[in-house]
């Protein structure tokens, strides 16, 4: 393998480099990045960063031993077509970069509100996007949040931490069910109203009022939440889109076995672009987690060069800040898995959640607890002869 | 010097957090050994000794970046910078750290 071709210049793009050329990969690597900015890390635009607390610089992600790395940069340059028999990626500049192996970091991109013709509404997910935001929360509120996932619940936080007025409004009864079940959903959300935060839930949002300004929110049931500004986080959509016809397997990422790669030899994906044979969860599922975007690359760089990584199934981790809370999330919850609080106190939220299916723990939750959560996250594997891939 | 506490109330592979003047401090005991270092980790917010201590690294709780204790330097992305090394001194029993004044290596 002498030329790798990486798509997406983020976490996951960037791990894949550094994993190369930690495996001593020494050939060519092109890294193609849609976003004019250099690697930065997402996780503190909605925290620390809305809030003025991190600056631009705090977010670069290369380090000085990255200069090594040797990379060739094509940054603000989107990749429009994967020919998989040359292994060829078309650029919008009209460049195209034919090599050995490919690998597709493309991430995913928020989700936005069908038919809203209201222009200032704002999503999170770029730092283009958090510094629009922030400029808007700095005029003054009210804001209304719409939607209670982990993005919708730390721009919350973020917009309450600058003393503004913040409702968040959940169409579902309970937010976060899916990834933390009905019970503990309820617990987490209820950081909200202990920190002023108007929480509606069981409500969908039927429209904007506005026009060029965003003025309201108006709900299903006929109410008006007026606004100032306005922030959608109902979720990610992968950007695969242009890889279709590609004949790689899609949807709602790219498809890949446990080890990243794919049906088209050469290429593999990583990151929130892709499905992935999850040995630990036992199924095929698509992480929007930090911490995916770390491991997988590492995964994907020893698959491209042959090498298969002997590394025991990792439980999926994700961690969320709001309102000065530390929730930690290790492992993987399906429905009808049992939670019970093994320490602490919920009402004083410090505490800590184990999930079981069956006997065995599949799952933690700490919320401020991030000791005894590092003990009880490696706690949770799976039986060798269970493992699959 | 900082009292941190009796050499039996901190046993292996624990830490304890302290307050400094500017910035708390991380104790640990690893495998008899007392290290002490900067608390707050150097990539993001967060308190290393709520981390977790294997042989003479501790990994951050929230990025997994581990630091040595010996040295401070972190082994690996996300923190880039070092976090200050501290001198332990163990009297009569008791743990105590001498805080450094130097700036990071």
């Amino acid at each position: 393998m002498r030329s790798i071709t990486i798509v997406g210049a983020s976490l996951a793009g960037l791990s894949a480099a550094r994993a190369l050329r930690a495996l001593s990969y020494d050939g060519r690597i092109v890294v193609v990045g849609d976003e004019k900015h250099e690697p930065y890390d997402r996780p503190p635009l909605s925290k620390d960063f809305l809030t003025g607390k991190a600056t631009t610089a705090d977010l670069t992600l290369s380090t000085e031993d990255d200069e090594k790395l040797d990379l060739d940069w094509r940054l603000g340059a989107t990749a429009v077509w994967l020919d998989p028999g040359r292994r060829a990626v078309g650029l919008d500049s009209g460049e195209e970069l034919i090599s050995d192996g490919v690998v597709l970091a493309t991430g995913a991109r928020a989700r936005t509100l069908r038919g809203s013709a209201v222009v200032d509404v704002h999503t999170l997910r770029s730092l283009d996007d958090a510094l629009a935001l922030r400029a808007d929360l700095q005029a003054g509120g009210p804001v209304v949040v719409i939607g209670a996932g982990f993005i919708g619940a730390e721009v919350a936080s973020s917009a309450r931490a600058l003393g503004l007025d913040v409702t968040v409004v959940e169409a579902r009864p309970t937010p976060l069910e899916e990834p933390l079940g009905q019970e503990m959903g309820a617990q987490v959300a209820a950081l909200h109203t202990d920190h002023g935060t108007r929480l509606i839930t069981g409500v969908g949002v039927v429209g904007l009022v506005g026009g060029s300004r965003v003025r309201a929110v108006r709900l299903a049931d006929g109410r008006e939440l007026p606004a100032a500004t306005v922030v959608v986080g109902i979720g990610a959509t992968p950007n695969v889109e242009w890889l279709a016809g590609s004949g790689l397997e899609l949807g709602p990422g790219v498809r890949t076995d446990a080890w990243c790669t794919t049906t088209i030899p050469g290429v593999v994906a990583v990151g929130d672009c892709a499905s992935s044979y999850n040995r630990f969860a036992g199924e095929v599922v698509r992480l929007e987690h930090w911490t995916n975007a770390v491991q997988q690359p590492e995964i994907a760089a020893a698959a491209l060069l042959g090498e298969r990584s002997p590394t025991r199934p990792a439980a999926p981790y994700f961690w969320s800040d709001q309102y000065g809370v530390r929730l930690q999330f290790a492992g993987h919850r399906r429905a009808g898995d049992v939670v019970e609080v093994v320490d602490g106190d919920v009402d004083a939220r410090s505490f800590t959640a184990v999930y079981r299916r069956g006997e065995r723990p599949v799952a933690v939750l700490s919320v401020n607890q991030p000791k005894l959560f590092g003990r009880l996250r490696r706690q949770l594997a799976v039986p060798e002869s269970e493992v699959v891939g | 010097m900082i009292p941190v506490c009796a050499i039996g109330d901190l046993p292996v592979g624990e830490s304890v957090r302290v307050e400094a003047e500017g910035a708390p401090i991380a104790v640990f005991n690893a495998d008899g050994v007392f290290y002490a270092i900067d608390d707050t980790c150097t990539h993001q917010d967060t308190s290393l000794a709520d981390g977790w201590l294997e042989g003479c690294l501790v990994e951050c709780p929230l990025h997994a970046s581990c630091f040595d204790l010996r040295t401070g330097h972190p082994t690996g992305p996300p923190a880039k910078i070092p976090v200050r090394t501290h001198e332990v001194v163990i009297d009569n029993g008791y743990v105590y750290v001498c805080v450094s004044v130097a700036d990071v290596a």
